[in-house]
């Protein structure tokens, strides 16, 4: 018997009990959905973190000052005040350091912001002009702060979007006015085009001021809260790492890199762990989403057995017949193949609207990879013949004598 | 006829286990159909007249016996080698008619040839000159809903008669239908006995076992009767 009429006849005994088929299906039409809506999900954030990251630049490497240990007491990463302007000074003008081309040093803190009417809690980073190129910043309008401006702590200030939104309100240019921080009052100079928030900071919810201007006028300190460096190429990542690695260890006077108490990390390093996080969580969804499919095929096996034991005077006929248990098996099988397979073909229909609609409200890019269509597809199919084999091996073991009982 | 043997059974047992308790269906039964015969077994309810069907269709093998089917034996064969025996060798036509339901005529007579491995084109070619042979050329298309109980009876003869079978095996061919369209059934089959076919009818109605040339009757698992009842009455008178 060919296999194509063997699907024919599939066909036509499932579509007589379309409700009952339609509810068999439905276990795997979730199931597959799921599976790929979830894939999607997963696959879309990790290049949505991906694209930001890669937007924050390819080639820059960021130090930050470690941890330090006053009198065996060990403060927490990042809150050190070892990291100063000479440091950032020595690796631009170092020649051990061949590798580097940009060094932008950063001065960081978060808080209250004030206009006459609207007040925020937001981020000053003092910058050098350099920032603008190390961080790939752009300027919706007006300008980035310059070296005269940084030399004569000038005060003056770049205003993220979101800052002035909640300052000023949507649709308001802002430049001339002024924000007041920590009693000091700021020019506004430019408002930078909007970059979409990290998952680190949010560089649209900024205030950029001179360096100089936030170390000395607002907030009296005289360390660096981060150096960002930009190194020539991508390639020269790690010789950067090693060589300013080096460089601040004996400018520290540290000679063991275990006792370094500055980090410096790339993009690449963000990206690792970000990607590692998310597909964790893929992982994690996409289990849910096969016990779903488990589920599903447990009920198409449960269809299948009710319908064999329907239609035991039937197969009992066909054996009268001359079917053999191989023919019964394959018609069986095919059955719930076919149930299964469009299942998964519905789910994977489902599956993808989902995705788009979730990437349409989330704003992430729509992601469906051609490798999890196969494998759905793959699976749905073997979910068929998996849980299909049980009630198909009962039906060509039934006694073809069973079709003559009938009366 | 020419006296070479269909059926050949030699003390056959057939033997079921219910637990501890055992039932003798079939108590060394030895019989011999030649070719060309239309034998009615009858008995009544429980004598095992059905449990011979079976037998004599490798429907079921024996427990104890020999039984030889136009020359080759098939008591201890395999489930698959039965079923292809049946397909070549055995032509049935059941009490309940036993159609694919959902199924038309032309599909439910192709079906053994299916089984037989024969292309679609000669299939439907077959069916319709056996269904046109018993009456139903104008109802190809028909399902069983949509055909009376012997038109129903009709499709299925000629889905016994379409791979040319040794032996038609009917088990109360006419049970389920109205006695005028019983008698053709009946007269169908006396047809295709004087075109040579051997017919083997399992019934319990005296009257339909008239139709056949030689009666079998079993009781309790034994032969208790054999002959031509047609040949003895004459003979009787």
């Amino acid at each position: 018997m060919e296999y194509t009429e063997i699907i024919t006849e599939a066909i036509g005994t499932l579509t007589v009990n379309k409700l009952r088929t339609g509810l068999a299906t439905l276990g795997i039409v979730i199931g597959i959905g799921s599976v790929i809506a979830l894939i999607s999900l997963g696959q879309s954030t990790s290049q949505a973190i991906q694209s930001q990251i890669q937007s924050l630049g390819a080639n820059l490497l960021t130090i930050q000052p470690g941890a330090v240990s006053t009198r065996g007491v060990r403060g927490a990463a990042g809150e050190g005040t070892n990291l100063t302007l000479e440091d950032a000074k020595a690796i631009k003008t170092s020649s051990q350091v061949t590798t580097i081309q940009n060094v932008s040093p950063e001065f960081s803190r978060r808080t209250q912001v004030t206009t006459g009417k609207a007040n925020t809690n937001t981020q000053i980073i003092g910058i050098t002009p350099t920032y603008e190129i190390v961080r790939k910043i752009s300027l919706d309008s007006g300008n980035f702060i310059n070296e005269q401006q940084v030399n004569s702590m000038a005060k003056v200030a770049v205003l993220g979007p979101n800052v002035v939104t909640n300052l000023f309100g949507e649709g308001v240019n802002p430049i001339g006015q002024t924000v007041r921080i920590n009693g000091q009052s700021l020019a506004i100079i430019g408002i930078t085009a909007s970059k979409g928030g990290s998952g680190f900071f949010n560089q649209d919810d900024t205030i950029f001021v001179p360096l100089s201007t936030a170390q000395k006028q607002l907030f009296g300190a005289d360390y660096l809260s981060s150096i960002a460096l930009e190194a020539k190429s991508p390639e020269v990542m790690v010789d950067a790492q090693t060589q300013v690695g080096y460089l601040l260890l004996a400018r520290h006077k540290l000679n063991d890199p275990s006792q370094a108490d500055f980090s410096i990390f790339s993009q690449q390093d963000i990206l690792n762990t970000a990607s590692a996080t998310t597909s964790t969580f893929t992982s994690l969804l996409s289990g849910i989403a096969a016990i779903s499919l488990l589920v599903g095929g447990i009920g198409i096996m449960n269809i299948m057995l009710v319908t064999v034991t329907e239609r035991t005077r039937e197969i009992g006929l066909r054996k009268a017949l001359g079917a053999k248990k191989r023919l019964i098996i394959t018609q069986f099988l095919i059955e719930s193949v076919i149930l299964t397979f469009v299942g998964g073909i519905i789910g994977i229909g489902f599956g993808v609207i989902a995705s788009y609609i979730i990437s349409g409200l989330t704003s992430s890019p729509f992601v469906i990879s051609p490798s999890s269509i196969i494998l759905a597809i793959g699976v749905s199919s073997g979910i068929g013949i998996l849980f299909g084999w049980y009630p198909a091996q009962r039906a060509s073991n039934l006694a073809p004598i069973e079709a003559l009982r009938y009366e | 006829m020419n006296g070479k043997p269909i059926i050949q059974t030699l003390h056959l047992f057939k033997i079921y286990k219910t637990g501890t308790v055992e039932t003798v269906a079939l108590d060394d039964v030895s019989i011999e159909i030649k070719r060309g015969e239309f034998v009615a077994i009858m008995g009544p309810s429980g004598s095992g007249k059905s449990t011979l069907m079976h037998m004599l269709g490798a429907l079921d093998t024996p427990t104890k016996g020999e039984y030889i089917l136009d020359g080759e034996s098939v008591s201890k064969l395999s489930d698959d080698d039965l079923a292809d025996i049946r397909n070549r060798k055995i032509g049935f036509v059941f009490q309940a008619f036993n159609l694919l339901p959902r199924t038309t005529a032309l599909k439910n007579v192709c079906l053994p040839m299916v089984y037989a491995g024969i292309s679609k084109e000669e299939r439907i070619e077959r069916a319709k000159k056996y269904l046109q042979m018993v009456g139903l050329g104008d109802r190809l298309e028909h399902t069983s809903p949509q055909l009376s109980g012997g038109q129903q009876q009709r499709v299925a003869i000629a889905r016994a008669l379409v791979l040319s079978p040794s032996l038609i095996l009917a088990d109360e061919p006419t049970g389920n239908i109205a006695s005028i369209q019983a008698s053709e059934i009946m007269e169908i089959f006396q047809d295709l006995n004087g075109e040579g076919h051997t017919i083997v009818m399992i019934t319990h109605e005296a009257d339909i076992a008239e139709h056949a040339k030689r009666i079998i009757h079993i009781k309790d698992g034994h032969i208790v009767k054999d002959g031509n009842d047609h040949q003895q009455r004459k003979a009787g008178k």
